[in-house]
């Protein structure tokens, strides 16, 4: 599958990132390279095979129902580019 | 005596019979760390005040009869492992002023068998990489041969266990990033099977993938570390509620009668003959020692490079979505910018090439219309190429196999070429694929004098198979006992 500027463009906006036209043009080259690797898939045939998604297949990773300590708020925020004492600042949405 | 060329085993007993403390160790390695660091740029961030304070108290443990034989011997942590109070960084300008609350939970194990952290190791950032070129805090070197790559992502880990400026080091492997920088840098990484050490701590890049483990001098010193920082973490929902073995055992169990399968697919063309010609030459090392070397096949092993970069930058556009901007890391708020504008001026700045390249990827295969010829595609020949793991053990004990099919390459050789530096990690991807431990050993040098790795791969929680052919072949050759001239 060919992968084109436009679709690179409408990948980053999907991801958060805003790419320059340089960049734009390189992804689009190197993705189309690795993609066209991965094409070879393309030569399994794996109708009814499923699909691994763990390489253990571990049983649920149950724990009692019970309150235990977390981080304490000062800790939460302490790394917090903008915080208020009590919680994170981000711009104004509503 | 040079302290720093001694392995743990050796700084163990000195520490042991009195003739030395923590806090002169430390201070020994701190001046090594001082005189390679330099060339090599193993570090990220150094830690002397805290190193020595951990000396001091794991010299009062000692003097209470609490020591272990890793209490007082001084280690650096790959800078990807959540550290309380010590920045991690993941060698990223989005975590540049990071401080984490809590530290992970193999750190902790170490810190309570009286580890001394000399500081945090440099690495590929978000631990994407196989060369250590992409830190966003600059390159290290392989002190081998400065002019190379000490591979990656735990190449800084692999480097300053080859410099001897610390004793072992903690790495993570999430296509080979532990083994194959060991194997560029001649010393010994071990990646164990997932889930047998807590992820708990370690910053996700791949999380069905990522497994913590030792890089050291010696197999010894692997099942030493392994030993400590092994086990159920119920923390941890990936982590194997399972007992941990006694691995000091495992290493004088020998290889004789053990059935040890050399995968066909795994010595293809292009590869470097002088490290086939090594690989070929511990084979049969093993085989004098007693083993029995079988020809197996891994029929679906030349899809495993396609399936892993599907997969793994799937899972790391997923985790590496929580950098945002709000929680912590870097956060660029131009004037007047509304949520959505932050997120992406700090991701696109926040970011280096090689991210950005596998949030891209892993973005483009999770999206619609794409998801089912990529992802689940992937997903699906995952299931074949542990089925083909399966039925291979039904047959050895044991897989052998090279780790690189070259040596350590040049820097910048390969920095304008993805494609051609993801292939660099063809032989150590499926064990991570497939959840299995694997080992990386010295077996060998090129003309060039850079070293050459020997890889041992065995079923789930069989780590103490791999101990015992490393232990084997490590008594019978002198390969890990050469120290580079540093």
């Amino acid at each position: 599958m060919k992968i084109s500027a436009e679709e690179v463009a409408q990948v980053a906006a999907l991801a958060r990132l805003k790419l320059d036209e340089a960049m734009t043009t390189m992804l689009t080259e190197q993705m189309n390279d690795i993609l066209g690797y991965m094409d070879k898939l393309g030569e399994l045939d794996t109708s009814g095979v499923p699909a691994t998604n763990h390489a253990l297949t571990l049983t649920g990773a149950m724990r009692p129902d019970q309150i235990a300590p977390s981080l304490a708020r000062d800790e939460a925020l302490a790394n917090a580019p903008r915080g208020n004492g009590e919680s994170f600042v981000v711009p104004r949405v509503i | 005596m040079n302290y720093h060329d001694l392995t743990i085993a050796q700084a163990s007993q000195l520490l042991a019979k009195g003739e030395l403390s923590s806090v002169e160790l430390t201070k020994a390695m701190l001046e090594r760390v001082a005189a390679t660091e330099e060339r090599v740029h193993a570090y990220i961030t150094l830690t002397p005040e805290l190193a020595l304070e951990q000396a001091a108290n794991a010299d009062k443990m000692r003097a209470q009869g609490q020591a272990g034989p890793l209490t007082g011997v001084p280690a650096g942590v790959k800078d990807v492992l959540c550290t309380r109070g010590v920045a991690t960084t993941c060698a990223s300008r989005m975590l540049q002023n990071f401080t984490p609350p809590y530290s992970a939970t193999l750190v902790r194990k170490l810190e309570a068998a009286g580890m001394v952290m000399l500081g945090k190791h440099n690495m590929d950032e978000f631990a994407m990489g196989s060369s250590t070129e992409n830190s966003a805090f600059g390159p290290t070197s392989n002190p081998w041969d400065l002019r190379a790559v000490p591979g990656g992502s735990s190449g800084g880990s692999a480097a300053s266990v080859a410099a001897r400026s610390c004793f072992y080091a903690i790495g993570t492997d999430t296509g080979g990033s532990i083994r194959q920088p060991a194997s560029h840098c001649g010393v010994v990484g071990l990646k164990p099977t997932y889930g047998r050490v807590s992820r708990l701590g370690l910053v996700a890049f791949a999380s069905s993938l990522d497994q913590a483990g030792p890089i050291t001098r010696s197999v010894a010193d692997a099942a030493t570390v392994l030993q400590v920082i092994a086990g159920h973490d119920p923390a941890d929902s990936t982590s194997a509620p399972r007992p941990v073995p006694d691995y000091a055992a495992a290493l004088r169990r020998g290889v004789k009668g053990l059935r040890l399968g050399v995968p066909k697919e795994y010595f293809v063309a292009g590869m470097d003959p002088q490290v086939e010609d090594a690989v070929r030459a511990a084979i049969a090392t093993l085989e004098g020692l007693g083993a029995q070397v079988r020809p197996i096949s891994l029929p679906h092993a030349e899809y495993s490079l396609a399936v892993y970069y599907i997969i793994a930058p799937a899972e790391c556009s997923s985790n590496l979505a929580r950098y945002d901007g709000v929680k912590y890391g870097l956060s660029i708020r131009p004037e007047g910018a509304d949520l959505l504008e932050m997120y992406t001026a700090t991701r696109s700045q926040g970011f280096g090439k090689e991210v950005i390249r596998r949030i891209m990827l892993g973005t483009y295969v999770l999206s619609a219309g794409y998801y089912d010829a990529y992802y689940n595609k992937a997903s699906q020949v995952r299931t074949l190429l542990i089925e083909d793991f399966a039925a291979a053990f039904k047959e050895v004990d044991a897989i052998v196999t090279p780790v690189a099919p070259t040596p350590a390459f040049d820097k910048g050789q390969m920095t304008d070429d993805p494609m051609q530096m993801y292939l660099s990690d063809i032989f150590t991807l499926s064990c991570n694929l497939a959840g299995l431990p694997g080992m990386s050993l010295p077996c060998g040098f090129a003309q060039s004098g850079r070293p050459i790795g020997l890889q041992l791969m065995a079923p789930h929680f069989a780590e103490e198979t791999l101990l015992a052919v490393g232990q084997a072949f490590q008594e019978a050759t002198d390969f890990h006992a050469r120290l580079a001239a540093i």
